[in-house]
């Protein structure tokens, strides 16, 4: 079950495009084509699903605080925790690159259609951002992180698919000169945006309400207290 | 600019308009737009940028020579996580609540495709003083859209300028709010960040024609 939660939250609420905007320059940069969309998309979900289970195991058992217990008991005060950007960033690069090579030892044709892309994700923030969420929502067992990795790849994969085919049409729509290319697609994808909130209360059944209408709701009921208040002034002024 | 000759000064002022890093280069927009919810996030976030950006390059643009270059994404990366690591543990130190609001983004300033884009396509190329100003204007740039961004969005979807209130009270009714105005709370969520982008990119383009697509 909890498994299941975090692989459908991860695809659609917290969709890494359409709720943190993570890896937006290559969202931008190669959705001209759905061809190449698939491409990139495949590559991200293959990338993720190794390197966050990877910096999993590096964070529970070297980063975290006390995590060097295994050591022995005198590094069990160690906290590491702030190297977490540069051995991260450090894995991510090197398993990029022996992915590559791998790949190109063992399956040549798996290596022409991701190939050309696996040197573009060292550098995407989906990539690394991936891991540090990982770290911040305190994943807890292997086997979730794993699943993290998958379905968030999963869920970015589908929002290029989505722009890159959106984007093949719109090339035949009469948008507006200054707004084509790079603002038309800002925009599509704030829409888009806008239309993955609404699953916001797949996993709750929308009995949860969402935390902004929590907000709105608090001044709301702050507002009709002071109303209240008024008219009890009021009320007391006319009695006297 | 008595100060920089010709030249020096178009690195610094040609990335505020004409090549913006994020409306006309298309790099860095993963932290523009998640953090622009309120001014002051929007401020740190372009000043730790420009920070890293600006000592990134000089220390790249130095080891330039004795990088080799087929590792030099991962020696690149290593300079500015060290960097950002910096800047994380400064704003941990000094400014808590903050660094809470920006949490992972911080940490994503090291895959900021500006930073890796402008190591790649100048301080490789250029002197460390050519790359320190290149680096500065480019983050200048990348600051002025966010501060842009997270000025429309606090003004309008809170009411708000780095916190204080500026269009009256919306609770006793003061200011404008006493003739029917309201917050636009949808300004506050993340969907609005990618429009308004649109919407500066719209008008960008339309004041300078030569910067339009296709």
């Amino acid at each position: 079950m909890e498994h299941i939660e975090l692989f459908f939250k991860s695809i659609f609420i917290d969709n890494m495009v359409f709720a943190t905007f993570l890896g937006m320059c290559s969202y931008l940069a190669v959705s001209k084509k759905v061809s190449t969309a698939i491409g990139l998309g495949a590559a991200v979900i293959f990338v993720l699903a190794i390197t966050v289970p990877l910096n999993w195991l590096l964070d529970q058992y070297i980063l975290q605080e006390g995590a060097l217990a295994w050591l022995g008991p005198e590094f069990a005060s160690y906290d590491l925790s702030f190297l977490s950007f540069i051995m991260f960033i450090a894995t991510i690069a090197t398993m990029v690159q022996l992915v590559e090579i791998v790949v190109e030892k063992f399956s040549p044709s798996l290596y022409n259609s991701l190939g050309i892309f696996l040197p573009l994700i060292a550098v995407n923030c989906a990539i690394l951002g991936g891991s540090l969420f990982m770290q911040s929502r305190e994943i807890a067992t292997l086997g979730l992180a794993f699943n993290y990795g998958v379905s968030s790849g999963i869920g970015w994969f589908l929002a290029i698919l989505a722009i890159a085919a959106i984007r093949e049409k719109i090339r035949y729509s009469n948008v507006p000169a200054p707004l084509r290319g790079l603002g038309i697609t800002f925009i599509i994808t704030g829409l888009m945006a806008i239309g993955f909130m609404s699953f916001g209360g797949m996993l709750t059944g929308g009995d949860e309400p969402a935390a902004v209408k929590d907000s709105a709701v608090k001044v709301e009921s702050i507002e009709i207290e002071k109303e209240k208040e008024k008219i009890a002034d009021k009320t007391a002024q006319v009695i006297q | 600019m008595g100060l920089l000759s010709k030249k020096d000064s178009k690195l610094i002022l040609d990335p505020l308009a004409d090549n913006n890093p994020i409306t006309i280069q298309v790099l860095g927009i993963c932290s523009a737009l998640a953090i622009t919810a309120e001014l002051k996030a929007s401020i740190v976030m372009a000043i730790s940028v420009i920070f890293v950006l600006g000592a990134g390059n000089v220390v790249v643009s130095l080891m330039r020579n004795i990088i080799p270059s087929k590792i030099r994404i991962i020696v690149q990366l290593i300079i500015v996580a060290t960097l950002v690591i910096i800047v994380d543990l400064v704003l941990k130190a000094y400014a808590y609540e903050l660094s809470k609001t920006l949490s992972v983004f911080v940490g994503l300033i090291i895959t900021n495709c500006i930073i890796m884009g402008r190591f790649e396509a100048f301080a490789l190329g250029n002197g460390p003083w050519k790359s320190f100003l290149d680096g500065i204007g480019n983050a200048l740039g990348y600051g002025v859209i966010l501060i842009i961004v997270g000025f429309f969005r606090e003004l309008l979807g809170s009411g708000t300028l780095l916190g204080v209130p500026v269009l009256g009270d919306p609770i006793e009714k003061t200011g404008l709010y006493s003739i029917g105005y309201e917050n636009n709370g949808f300004m506050l969520l993340s969907p609005m960040a990618l429009i308004v982008v649109g919407l500066i990119i719209w008008v960008q383009r339309s004041r300078n024609k030569a910067l339009i697509e296709d």
